[in-house]
């Protein structure tokens, strides 16, 4: 996962994840779009295949490069667990609630 | 998430009513007069509020009063904190809490404000807590900011993990 979080914390490669998102791309079509020499898209989409996260086939004389969800998904999950702070803020005040009901209602039976 | 091992409770809802805020709403299985408590007592907040990476809420000083002042600062051992002020503009127990944030860092991009409302049903209560940003645009950067926060607590975490501290988590 280090190797998924590296590949996509440069700019042009995020980009081209988010490019690749919405289906397969040819390179030319890629260099296009980030306007940057070839040689740099190249490198960077070396990058992104040796961290696992494009593949690429060879359709007649175009390289066309995809993305493999995987690691993708790894991240996600990862992440998930610190998204949810307010959750667990939230799971620990069911807790403290349960608490304060229990003491209410002791009190409440010590008044009758 | 497909799977999932926490038991989930109630679920969490983000929405976004305007284009200058977000609001998350979550039910919990008490009488609002004990949740409106339970968001309004320092010694009851200090014991769920928790920061991010549950950094304990070290400091937490409300004067409940219409422009009274609050603090709400989360530490960490090595003097690492994050901090935030603000200034209560409503306070009509149990239904509302209408407050000023502003965070130390100012990761917010100005002051927001902040309405809660405690909605009963059938010893249930809906709370509702929207966050009102100066613009379209902090709120936005916000919530990005918030996003990159979280990846850069994954990777201290990761880096942590890495460094073999907590391999017991994996």
């Amino acid at each position: 996962m280090m190797a998924t979080l590296k590949a996509l914390a440069e700019p042009s490669r995020f980009q081209i994840i988010e490019l690749l998102r919405n289906g397969p791309r040819p390179v030319g079509d890629l260099v296009n779009r980030l306007k940057l020499p070839q040689p740099q898209v190249s490198k960077h989409l070396r990058v992104l295949s040796d961290a696992g996260l494009v593949d690429v086939r060879v359709d007649a004389q175009r390289r066309i490069y995809e993305l493999r969800p995987a690691p993708l998904r790894e991240l996600e999950v990862w992440i998930e667990r610190y998204r949810s702070i307010w959750e667990e803020n939230y799971q620990r005040l069911d807790v403290l609630l349960e608490e304060m009901k229990a003491k209410e209602g002791k009190r409440r039976r010590r008044k009758r | 998430m497909t799977t999932n091992t926490v038991k989930r409770t109630e679920t969490l809802q983000v929405t976004m009513p305007s284009e200058r805020e977000v609001a998350m709403a979550r039910v919990f299985d008490a009488p609002r007069e004990l949740v409106f408590k339970a968001w309004t007592e320092p010694a009851l907040l200090k014991r769920w509020l928790y920061g991010p990476e549950e950094w304990p809420l070290a400091v937490c000083e409300i004067d409940l009063r219409v422009g009274g002042a609050l603090r709400f600062e989360w530490g960490r051992y090595e003097g690492k904190y994050m901090g935030m002020s603000g200034v209560y503009r409503e306070i009509a127990p149990p239904d509302r809490l209408v407050f000023t944030e502003m965070w130390d860092d100012n990761w917010t991009g100005g002051e927001t404000l902040v309405t809660m409302t405690f909605i009963g049903r059938a010893s249930k209560t809906t709370v509702t807590q929207t966050v009102q940003y100066s613009s379209h645009a902090a709120r936005d950067a916000a919530l990005k900011t918030g996003m990159a926060r979280g990846m850069a607590q994954a990777y201290d975490r990761l880096a942590e993990i890495l460094a073999g501290k907590a391999n017991q988590e994996i």
